[in-house]
């Protein structure tokens, strides 16, 4: 059963489960989808915009136009059991592992008790899927890393993390946007920009798409601009 | 034509380009940015007639300094009550003021308030990103930040020496005796009822952990029950979080769109301008209000504003006009 509660004067949460499972952030992103294709044909009013997230669903709304009750009834009249989810993309990011761009992977393969080459083939095996975006501006988290090197966060965090270090702790993995501060093991690293540098560019991934990695040399990766 | 520009003296930390704000991007983790007190740079603009919304630079209590370069042009500096001073000689805080090339504008900490918006009649030119120039302080994405050296432009710089003088204020952007409105939720549940209890009686202190991204508060450790790792939910501005070390921070305008701990409140918009513009130091109160009373909050206070800007600003401009008018046919009349 899903929990509505009211987010402030502006906004509503819905959770829809209270543990992550591929199957409860499936619903998220069909939800999110139900709701927006509502928007967009005008059978609900006042809603500005939805953030879907592990397994919830946040819709902020105009308090000058509707409220957290009216949303709600919207809401509960969406039939998501067969909306018609958007056929996710899967996109090819292609990741130089080498141990220059790589800091961590040795002490990632020293506590998963493998050899860097191990840990990077265990990255390569894995099924990833946007699950949503969170944090920092374009940082798309992805599940989907093997269990073979799931690795918790450091204590303490690195500074001076560059823009598109592919990074991955507890489970999830994350292609850098800023550079940022993390306590994330950096493994490798990536040409790919998620979030666009252009105005009008798009962003490159929706929640529900799937990601594959490519590993890449050194060599390809310095020739690439 | 001449080429208008601000040049930027000197500018302390979070020196920023703000707009009317970023929105719609949450999904992708960007928050809205924007001024950290939108009242106040509604305010600024307004009174110059630009539109609400136009690109200001919102300068930090670190304060800031401006040389008016190229032509005259008509500012206005609105926001708490920082120190504004031309070619040294105060003019107050809250003000309208004309400059000519060669004056130099200093913003600086004054008695109260963190955030003060200087906006130009005409537009200042500044960097855009996904349409908007509000700077997202942590990546400088948008207009950016107003470092010293910088040669801020101007463009269709306008001179309007009758509006200046004192900008009248908004009386609805005040918090009355510390009293900051909250809707509990939607995760206190995650917190124990004696800390709930203690998070709506005991009054808390914003501390130096202040930036755009939020303010950490210094008051009761707030205990959480057990299940602190919840899965990662939504964020918005005027959130408020508690880390597993039981200390609240209120989430303001550069906030992270999601977190994994538990966010027990929610400030009400209407009382979020006010409490940006508080010091480190300042106490505060939070006094819960049910969802329908923030809406009706939230309905009262735009009304109010609305009025306010046709009534104490407008009003100001109509006036203007019709004294230059006056002036105008004065003029003829004596030729």
């Amino acid at each position: 059963m899903n929990r509505f509660a009211p987010v402030g004067d502006s906004a509503l949460l819905i959770e829809l489960a209270s543990e992550f499972t591929e199957e409860a952030n499936r619903q998220v992103v069909a939800l999110d989808q139900a709701i927006n294709s509502a928007i967009g044909e005008g059978r609900v009013v006042g809603i500005l915009e939805t953030v879907p997230a592990y397994v919830s669903v946040l819709i902020v709304f105009d308090p000058l136009v509707t409220d957290h009750d009216a949303v709600r009834a919207a809401i509960d009249l969406l039939d998501t059991t067969g909306a018609a989810v958007v056929e996710p993309s899967r996109h090819h990011v292609a990741v130089c592992y080498d141990l220059g761009v790589a800091p961590d992977l040795e002490t990632v393969a020293a506590t998963s008790g493998l050899s860097p080459d191990g840990v990077v083939e265990a990255h390569l095996s894995g099924s990833y899927r946007v699950v949503m975006y969170g944090f920092a501006p374009g940082y798309a988290y992805l599940s989907g890393v093997p269990d073979s090197i799931n690795v918790p966060r450091k204590q303490q965090s690195v500074r001076g993390v560059p823009t598109g270090s592919v990074i991955i702790a507890g489970g999830q993995c994350l292609i850098t946007t800023i550079e940022m501060p993390t306590g994330w093991s950096v493994i490798g690293r990536t040409h790919f920009r998620v979030l666009p540098e252009q105005s009008s560019a798009p962003f490159a991934f929706r929640p529900g798409d799937e990601i594959v990695f490519d590993r890449i040399t050194l060599d390809e990766y310095k020739a690439t601009p | 034509m001449n080429t208008a520009s601000l040049r930027v003296v000197a500018a302390g930390p979070l020196v920023t380009f703000q707009d009317g704000g970023r929105l719609g991007h949450l999904r992708y983790g960007i928050p809205a940015s924007g001024p950290m007190d939108r009242t106040a740079h509604a305010i600024a603009n307004v009174v110059l007639g630009n539109p609400a919304g136009a690109t200001t630079v919102e300068v930090s209590r670190a304060g800031a300094s401006f040389e008016c370069v190229g032509s005259s042009m008509t500012v206005a500096v609105v926001g708490g009550r920082l120190r504004t001073s031309v070619n040294g000689a105060a003019v107050g805080a809250n003000i309208v003021v004309t400059l000519v090339p060669g004056d130099q504008l200093t913003i600086a900490s004054g008695p109260s308030g963190s955030w003060a918006y200087l906006a130009v009649a005409g537009e200042l030119v500044a960097r855009r990103w996904l349409g908007n120039t509000a700077t997202h302080s942590l990546s400088g994405l948008g207009g950016g930040h107003v470092t010293a050296g910088v040669d801020v432009g101007v463009s269709a710089a306008r001179v309007a020496p009758l509006l200046d003088g004192p900008v009248a204020i908004f009386p609805g952007n005040v918090l009355s005796d510390g009293a900051v409105r909250i809707v509990l939720g939607p995760q206190d549940h995650r917190c124990t009822a004696e800390a709930l209890q203690h998070f709506v009686t005991v009054p808390f202190a914003l501390t130096e952990g202040f930036d755009r991204m939020g303010v950490r508060l210094d008051g009761p450790h707030l205990d959480l029950d057990a299940a602190l790792s919840i899965p990662s939910e939504p964020i918005v501005r005027g959130s408020v979080q508690v880390a597993g070390d039981g200390v609240a921070t209120v989430l303001l305008a550069d906030h992270q769109t999601t977190g994994g701990y538990p966010k027990i409140a929610t400030v009400v918009g209407a009382d979020l301008d006010a409490f940006c513009q508080l010091r480190p130091g300042d106490l505060v109160r939070f006094v819960p209000v049910t969802p329908a009373e923030a809406i009706l909050i939230a309905r009262t206070r735009a009304a109010a504003f609305e009025k306010f800007l046709d009534n104490e600003l407008l009003s100001a401009r109509r006036l203007a006009q019709r004294l230059a008018e006056t002036d105008l046919i004065g003029d003829v009349g004596t030729d």
